[in-house]
């Protein structure tokens, strides 16, 4: 079942040019003294706000060590990976355990445009115009038992195809992992494109998990293999270092990064005198996922 | 000798070179971070590339004893040329930090205090402060034999310097290690000399 979640963010919804206009004036207004109230604020202020990255931002600053630590080594190595033939393998809780063919996935699942903020840990932004499907809909492909708790997800290790792994930056493979109704969540997808192409390898092809309201890390890339569990299955960057990374590690401009604050983030692509701007609780998506860590105390469970 | 003709030939490259050779990157990387060069988020990379460059010319000023003492290789009159060039692009690091990254005044003071690998970069710096403000031949003088325990500092913030780009990469990682490791190796080579061991 795809379009659980309605977009209100797509290019269609980008505030009209009159809208955006009057905007300025409030803007103008307000600056003179002038009171207005009530116009052009809410919904079409959020709209407009998110305007996609370009093509060329999103695929050549990126952070996936497998092919080094420098933000241009994905785009520079990741050609190597070859991402067909594909399979995911999906086992543990499920009724249907087994390799799933990247091409039988696509044939069962409705792909849809979702742009979302992404918000990595190093307090850096961008938004996406992601194509994909809900994850929800491939853990249905394989039948989810009623004891899975947890999802771990698993990155391919390559080490003739990934020149990052000759180091021990990480434990390889990178693996992640998200609480079942996180998973299941309809703003959780599985991303097979960008910009309505083929996602490219140094974003994580053939398919990689979104997580918009959780840190970019938790959007494992290319993903071999899904696992149902009942136990918290372990994170790289947690094992990595546990005191800086949670489990959990939603978006949340109150609890700063040991290192540095996460109080803002520089959206990607303003050049060298780009201001910062307020990082939102969970990235913006509170509205959606807020219910889903009631009761949690999130300086806690970070 | 190799020494011997590298000595003869450094006798003839003026020093004012060496400071034109290695105050042209900073411009050229503000240039490139203004025009995409330095790719999609400029403002780190640019700070890190001048880190990286200051921390290149404190190693190459800690060669100079070595070179000197090990293998007859005379720089001894470029050493204030690569202090203050790193001092330079210290500064300059310092302020793409502050002006381009941080930008918000109280964030700045916060992350002084709150964060550790700033507080020991900034530490190095406050540390140049004074190398930089004796690299003339007045304060030489001045100084006498306290302008050479004075300068020691400089060790000080090398490993101060590789210690802070350890700290602010994420996950394990070899080029810091790396810088950490010659400055140690240059460091362990000014220990005291054995007995036994002929001195140049």
């Amino acid at each position: 079942m795809a379009y659980r979640w309605k977009n209100d963010l797509t290019e269609n919804d980008v505030t009209p040019e009159h809208v955006f206009l009057n905007r300025r004036h409030l803007l103008a207004g307000a600056a003179a003294g002038v009171a207005l109230a009530g116009i052009g604020a809410g919904g079409q202020a959020k709209a407009d706000a998110l305007e996609p990255n370009s093509w060329d931002d999103i695929t050549t600053y990126n952070n996936y060590y497998e092919f080094g630590t420098g933000k241009d080594d994905p785009v520079k190595y990741a050609g190597r990976l070859t991402t067909s033939p594909w399979s995911v393998m999906i086992d543990g809780l499920v009724d249907r355990p087994g390799a799933y063919p990247f091409e039988q996935i696509m044939k069962k699942m409705t792909i849809e445009e979702r742009i979302y903020r992404f918000r990595c840990v190093e307090a850096w932004s961008m938004v996406v115009p992601w194509n994909g499907f809900e994850l929800a809909d491939l853990l249905d492909l394989a039948g989810v038992q009623s004891r899975a708790k947890y999802v771990a997800f698993e990155t391919a290790l390559r080490r003739d195809e990934m020149p990052g792994t000759r180091f021990p930056v990480l434990d390889w493979p990178y693996v992640e992992g998200l609480r079942l109704d996180e998973a299941m969540h309809p703003l959780t997808m599985m991303a097979t494109g960008i910009y309505g192409r083929d996602i490219p390898n140094q974003n994580g092809a053939p398919m990689r998990l979104v997580v918009p309201w959780k840190y970019g890390f938790k959007s494992i890339k290319s993903v071999v293999r899904i696992t149902l569990m009942e136990d918290e299955p372990p994170t790289s960057w947690n094992k990595a270092n546990p005191r800086e990374y949670g489990f959990y590690s939603n978006v949340n401009p109150n609890v700063d990064h040991p290192r540095w604050s996460q109080a803002t983030e520089r959206r990607i692509g303003g050049g060298l005198f780009a201001p910062k701007i307020d990082t939102l609780m969970f990235n913006g998506y509170e509205d959606e996922v807020a219910a889903m860590y009631d009761g949690m105390d999130l300086t806690k469970f970070i | 000798m190799v020494a011997n003709r590298i000595n003869t030939l450094v006798r003839h490259v003026p020093t004012w070179a060496i400071y034109i050779l290695y105050a042209l990157p900073a411009p050229v990387l503000f240039y490139m971070g203004a025009t995409g060069g330095l790719g999609a988020e400029p403002i780190k990379a640019l700070a890190r590339e001048l880190g990286e460059i200051a921390l290149q010319l404190l190693i190459i000023g800690l060669c100079i004893t070595p070179l000197r003492r090990y293998l007859g290789v005379n720089l001894l009159k470029f050493r204030r040329a690569f202090g203050l060039l790193a001092f330079f692009y210290v500064a300059l690091h310092l302020l793409v930090w502050l002006v381009l990254d941080v930008q918000d005044l109280s964030q700045i003071w916060a992350d002084i205090v709150k964060r550790p690998f700033v507080t020991i970069g900034m530490a190095a710096f406050l540390l140049m402060i004074p190398l930089a403000a004796t690299s003339n031949n007045r304060a030489v003088r001045w100084l006498g034999p306290r302008w050479r325990v004075l300068h020691r500092l400089t060790y000080g913030v090398a490993l101060l310097g590789a210690v802070h780009f350890i700290w602010l990469s994420k996950g394990f990682q070899l080029e810091p290690l790396a810088y950490l490791a010659v400055i140690v190796a240059l460091l362990a080579l000014r220990l005291p000399k054995r007995v036994g061991v002929p001195g140049r």
